[in-house]
Parts: structure tokens; sequence; C-alpha cells
């Protein structure tokens, strides 16, 4: 068991090493000049020299490379070019709509998805099942930004029971920050839900066609007991696997969301730090990225674990 | 009693709303597209640095009113010498920072020297080249010495990039701005929104505001449905033309179509053949439909130019007709330039969708005449990086928002690669002459001769495009400079 975990442990690490690496050397090649663009059309060039020395420009690829590795080692993820203010500061404040929204959708998603996955498997083939499916596939189908827009004229601008966008931050109340995630989480839920709907049943389906599900049918245990204590049990690894992607993407992927709902999250930080070529800002947010991704498919992987008790005993 | 005196506040509290519902309400909620990335103008270019700042909490020597002019601001009143070199500006008195420290002319020395200093980054450093020196003569009095007179001098210290600062918070600027205006900052919460309160101790007109919020919007959709929810009350540039309509049939809203500094032109690499024969540039202008780009790109909302000077400015001259939209002169031009049969060049297009939309139709009307453009998307690094500074580029669409800013034109090693030793006389003349027709006579010769030459095609003048609640007074029409002034904003019921 230890050496299970200790081994995903190590190559999470190693992964994290060379994605700094990567994400440092490709923000480097990446043209155009931070210290330009903040001064813009009009700047003397003197000024503009004067602005790339006090960022630190004019120093070394490899020493600035390992000055900012140090600086992540000891939590210090340096300083914005554009906002000048700390990076782990800005991260901080978009992580506190991102996380709560990831979640959120997550949560909505699951609790949609595994039911209506479960049900379909059960009756496959009924008009339930085929309904159930169709609306799936309608659901992956739709382009969220779209539903997102509908969403808003209907609850915000028709009915203006929740605001059409916009975050108030959570010291101003509980209730108008959840209400201004209402919204978005649905949106971002439902390809969610429908991807998740599809693989549950699927890898239901999967699962009811094995010996040992007819083996404990014949030994007399009803439909119920099968499916949910045999069958659901197994057909779970696939569906945690794309739980774990979906919570990834839905952290930082979820750009065209947050501008439709101008809310202050992960994505758009990254997006608007990648045009004005705050590369810092970019390298810090990958960075976590990268962890967060590895942190969550390490959970998922103890998750399997878990749930196939095999995995323990395996090497 | 600690019980009562919460009872009672908690009372009061509740009463509140009741007893202001009556009045005018005095907060407004403005949406924006643009995030600034900081709130210092005097370290920064983007446009949505002052159109937060800007008059509401720092100000200069003097400022732009709504229609250009130049007013007085932190100075009340000055005198040119004979010579037209020595300013002598006579401070307001009893002005005070937003952080209590008070403002004289130590202030203004120093904020003017910082700008033009060796460690300066000034985005806009070449406003201050003119000065010489800067005294202080007594605390309210200010002389300001230039190396040759510049009949342009009081409006570049109404920039945004001239306001003046303390030495004590100059380099917390960018996150704690601390001006003199009749707005401080409450709170910028990154990525979402700006809270300015009204600053109860100004030295002027007090505003009618007691809070304005900025809140950042970049998607057109969004905007939309933030007005017509709304969560926000103003969009002074609203940035969905296409949903501009459905806003002008609701009388809920105002809108207010208004005139900008932004001139949108094709800019040509004077240097690089075919581009350095001026019968080629010609063609090309006269290959444009601006009426096409405009509808097409713009909605129909912009004003067409055919030089590069602002139409509400009063030395405007109209050159439209000089470049009129005519093929076969533009092929004949073309001919006779050498290339009958026109020839492959591209066009790299900034993220606008002035330039992106406007772009594509430009391209198929090049194609008219033979002139294959083929169409390069770049960022704005990237754009400001190879066309602007590297000069690597054939054509491409970019708005020049700076206001007075033809002197672009006589630049040296500028982007349009353009060299005329007469404009740059005539830019000389215009810098040294104070206003009067004297210099109306020279900006309309400058704005011919560019008619003429034609260093690039100009296409139209970037509208604001405004749009607010029926009960708001007091907002912009036009766009000067680019700015959100919201000392005279107010709510009428």
């Amino acid at each position: 068991m230890l050496s299970y975990a200790s081994k995903r442990v190590s190559v999470g690490i190693v992964t994290l090493l060379a994605a700094s690496i990567i994400v440092f050397a490709v923000l480097e090649i990446v043209p155009g000049d931070p210290a330009r663009l903040m001064l813009g059309m009009n700047a003397t060039e003197d000024a503009v020299r004067t602005l790339q020395e006090q960022m630190g420009f004019n120093q070394p690829l490899i020493s600035r490379y390992f000055s900012w590795l140090g600086g992540l080692l000891t939590g210090d993820f340096g300083k914005s070019y554009t906002y000048s203010v700390p990076v782990f500061d800005l991260i901080k404040e978009r992580v506190a709509v991102s996380l709560p929204l990831a979640l959120i959708s997550l949560a909505l998603s699951t609790v949609i998805a595994i039911p209506v996955g479960l049900f379909s498997a059960s009756r496959r083939g009924s008009i339930a099942d085929t309904a159930a499916m169709g609306a799936a596939q309608i659901g992956i189908a739709i382009p969220n930004f779209w539903f997102a827009l509908l969403l808003v004229y209907v609850f915000a601008v028709m009915l203006r029971l929740l605001p059409a966008g916009g975050f108030t931050g959570w010291e101003n109340g509980l209730w108008p920050s959840i209400k201004s995630l209402i919204l978005p989480s649905i949106a971002l839920a439902l390809p969610q839900a429908s991807i998740l709907a599809r693989v549950t049943r699927s890898s239901l389906l999967d699962v009811l066609g094995e010996d040992y599900i007819r083996t404990a049918r014949a030994k007399g245990l009803s439909r119920r007991r099968v499916l949910y204590h045999h069958a659901l049990r197994n057909a779970l690894i696939p569906v945690l696997t794309i739980l774990g992607m979906q919570f990834s993407f839905l952290l930082a992927g979820t750009i065209i969301v947050e501008n439709v709902f101008y809310l202050p999250g992960l994505g758009r930080l990254v997006f608007q730090a990648i045009t004005q070529r705050d590369l810092i800002v970019v390298e810090g947010v990958v960075i976590l990225l990268v962890a967060t991704v590895i942190i969550v498919n390490l959970v998922v992987d103890l998750a399997y674990a878990i749930v196939d008790p095999r995995l323990w005993s395996r090497r | 009693m600690n019980i009562w005196k919460s009872f009672l506040i908690g009372t009061a509290i509740a009463l509140l709303p009741a007893t202001t519902s009556f009045a005018a309400k005095t907060d407004l909620v403005l949406g924006i597209v643009l995030e600034p990335p900081h709130l210092d103008p005097t370290a920064g270019a983007a446009a949505a640095i002052d159109e937060i700042v800007y008059a509401n909490i720092f100000e200069g020597l003097t400022r732009i009113g709504p229609k250009g002019d130049v007013l007085p601001a932190l100075s009340e009143s000055w005198i040119l010498s004979d010579d037209g070199k020595v300013y002598t500006f006579k401070l307001h008195k009893d002005v005070k920072f937003h952080d209590g420290t008070g403002f004289d002319a130590e202030d203004v020395k120093f904020s003017l020297d910082r700008a033009r200093g060796d460690k300066s980054t000034n985005a806009q450093k070449g406003l201050f080249a003119a000065i010489d020196t800067v005294e202080t003569v007594d605390s309210l009095t200010v002389k300001v010495t230039l190396k040759q007179p510049s009949g342009d001098f009081l409006y570049n210290m109404a920039w945004g990039d001239a306001v003046i600062v303390a030495p004590e918070s100059a380099d917390t600027n960018k996150d704690k701005p601390i001006g003199t205006g009749p707005f401080k900052l409450e709170n910028w919460e990154k990525g979402s929104q700006i809270v300015i309160a009204k600053n109860p101790d100004y030295w002027g007109t007090p505003a009618k505001l007691e809070k304005a919020t900025f809140r950042i919007i970049p998607d057109p959709a969004a905007a939309t449905a933030a007005l017509l929810a709304g969560d926000v009350q103003a969009f002074p540039v609203f940035p969905s033309y296409e949903t501009i309509a459905q806003f002008q049939t609701d009388p809920r809203f105002k809108v207010v179509i208004g005139t900008t500094e932004g001139e949108t032109v094709l800019g040509m690499n004077n240097k690089k053949p075919p581009f350095d024969n001026v019968n080629v540039r010609q063609a090309i202008a006269h290959a444009i439909d601006r009426k096409t780009v405009i509808d097409g790109a713009m909605f129909g909302f912009g004003a067409p130019i055919g030089s590069f000077f602002p139409p509400h400015h009063p030395a405007y001259f109209d050159l439209t007709a000089e470049t009129t939209y005519d093929p076969e002169l533009a092929k004949k031009l073309l001919a006779e330039a050498g290339h009958p049969n026109g020839f492959k060049t591209t066009l790299k297009l900034p993220p606008p969708t002035y330039a992106r939309r406007g772009g594509e139709i430009i391209a198929a009307e090049l194609r008219e005449i033979g002139i294959d453009a083929e169409i390069i998307p770049v960022e704005w690094a990237q754009w400001l990086d190879q066309v602007f500074k590297n000069k690597d580029y054939d054509m491409t669409i970019v708005s020049h928002t700076e206001p007075n800013d033809l002197n672009i034109f006589a630049r040296d090693d500028y982007y349009f690669n353009y060299d005329s030793a007469t404009f740059k006389e005539l830019i000389k003349q215009i810098e040294a002459t104070s206003d009067g027709p004297k210099r109306t006579e020279l900006y309309q010769q400058a704005q011919k001769l560019l008619a003429a030459d034609e260093p690039a095609a100009f296409l139209f003048q970037l509208p604001k495009t405004g749009i607010w609640d029926a009960k708001i007074e007091g907002l912009w029409e036009n766009g000067p400079i680019q700015a959100n002034d919201l000392t005279a904003v107010k709510w009428i019921d």
C-alpha cells in the first residue's frame, strides 16, 4: 500500500518539475515585451528601458528561472508586473471564486448524473432510458456560453430573480455571493452532468454484463441488491476518473462562462495575464493548476484503491 | 444600556432605506470593458486607468473639459511671459491629498520633475520634453520655463499622465491612489469592480454622487444583459454595437453616440515596396469604401475621415472627398505604379473588433483591384512588438486614441515609416504657435498634406457609444480624452 502511494507521489513531483521548466521556457519564447505593452504606443525608448530594468527583465533566463523556482518553494510566487501586487494574493482572491464555483458545479453534476446513469442502466432500452440519454446528448451538444446567456436572459433580464453576473465578494454576505454563483454553476454543470450520466450508464452496463453479476443473480440476490452492492461499486472507477478530470477543468477551464457572467475567477485571471504579458502571473497560475491536477489525480488514484482493494495489495 | 444603544442604532439603520428612497439616488454602477492594470496614470498607457481616475481621483494643473477645451484645475490661473517660454501657475489654496497631506508648489515641482526625470516610466514622457526647469516661487506659485515656446503646453499638462502626485504616496499610487480629486478609492476587488466614494474634504465643487462602482464586464453579450437587468446603470463606452438599436427603442435608456480622439487608420509601411510608391497608397485609399467598413465593422457608428484629425475639432477640414471610393481609379493608379495585376501582401490585425471586422471587409475590397492581402490576426503584445516596434508589417489597422496626436507622422522611426520634411516643418510651426487663426491654418495645411501623401488610409473616427439610465445626467457625450469624469453626474427624479 505504501509503495503504491509513494510511487504515485514521486511521479507527481517529477511531473511538476518538468511542467515548471516547460511553462517557464514556453512563456519566455512567446513574443511581446511586457514593459512596452504597459507603456503603450506613445512611450519613449528610455522610459521602456527603465521599466524593463525595474522589472528585472535584463537578467539572464536561467537565473530568473531559479529565483522563480526558489520563490515557489518558499511560497513566494513573485509580484505581478501589471498589478504590482503579490501573485499569491491575486490567486488567492480568484480561488475564492473559482473553487466554490467548481465545487458547486461538481456537486450539482454528480447529484444529477449518477442517479440518471443508474436509472438508465437499470432500464436499458426503455423509453425513459432513451429520453434520458437523448437529453444528455443535447446537454453535451449545447455550447455552455450559449446556455449561460439563455439562463441570464430568463432569470436575470426577464424574471429579475438573479444577477446577470458579477461577484460581490464573500465579505459582503454569503447569500449575495451564492446567488451570483447559481447561474454560472448551472451553466457549467449541464454538460458535465451529461457526460457523467453517459459514462455512469455505459460503465454500469459493462459491469452488468460480467459473469459475476449473473452468478450473483443466480445465487438469488435481488436486482436492486446486485445493482447497488455489486455493480455500482465496480462501475465507479471510470466515473471517478471523469470526475477528477472535470474538477481540474472546472477550476480553470471556465474562461468563457466566467466572461459571460463577468466573474473574477482563475480562468479570466490567466486569460487577462496572457494578453497583458503578465508572465509571472501566468506562470504562477499554471504551476498551481498543474499541482492541482496532479493532486486530484493522486486522490483519484487512491480512491480507486478504496473502491477496488485489490490495488492495495498489488506490488 | 448597551442593548438599548444597539436597539436604537438597529432601528435607525432599518429606517434608513425608507427615508432615503424619497431623495434622489446617490450611487451609480458603471460598466467598463477593460480592467486597469493599476491606478497610477503616471506609470502606464492603459486607457482603463484614466477611465477610473481622471478628474475623479487625480487632478493636474489643467484639465480637459467635456468639449476638449483646456480648463483650470489645481492651477486657478496662469500667466505666460511675452517670449512664450515662461508659465507662472497660481495654485488653489487649501487643497489636500486624500491622505490628509497638504498640496503646494513643491508637489507640482516633484510631479513634473519625476515625470521627466531619468528614472521616469511615464508612458507619455514626450509631453514633458519642452520643459527646461520647474521652480517654486512661493508655496502657491510655480514657474515653469520651457526650452522653446509650446502652443500645446497647457493641453499637455491636462493629460492624465501629467496629474499632480505627492512625494509621500507617489510610489504606492498603483494600488492605493492618493490624489486631490473629488472622489477617493474605496476598494478594488481585482477582476470584479472598483469602488470610489465622495471625498468630503474636496477643495472645489463637491461631487453629487456619494459612491460610484466601476464594474468590469469584458464580454459584449454580458454588457447587454447587465444593462437590461439593471445590474449596471451606465455604460459610457458600450462595447456591443450590434445591440445598440435595441436600447435606442427602450425609453428606460438614453443612447448617446459621440466622437472620440480615436482616428482609425489602415497603416502602411511607407518604406517597404510597393507601399513606398504614393500611387499605390492612393490606390488602396480609393479602393476602400468607408461607408461599407463603418456599416460592416461598426454597425454604422463612426464618422468617416479623410485625414488624421478628429471631426469635432474646430480646425477640422473635411478631406473625405479626396479619397472617394473609386475602384476604377484605384486600378489605374496601381497600373501607373507598375502593378497592373495587383500584388500579394499581408494585413496584420490587432484584437479589437474594429480591426478584425474592418480588416476582413478591406481585404475583400482590395481583392477587387487585384491586391491579395493575407489577414494575420495578432495579439496586442505581438502587434506592439512586430508592427509598432520592429516595423515588420505591410499593412495594419489600428485606432490612434491619444488626443492631439497629429505629430506622430512627424516622428522619426514611427511605425508608418513616413518621412516628410514638409510635414515635420509644419508640426514644428504648429508646436511653436499658440492658439488662433494661424494655428488653425497650419493644422489644415498638415491635414491636406497627409491626405495627399496618404501615409495611411484614413478610415473613420472611433465613436463613443454611451448608454445609460434615462434618469442620469452629467456623463460626457464625447470622449475628447479617455475618461469618465463623474464630478457632475447625478440622478434626476
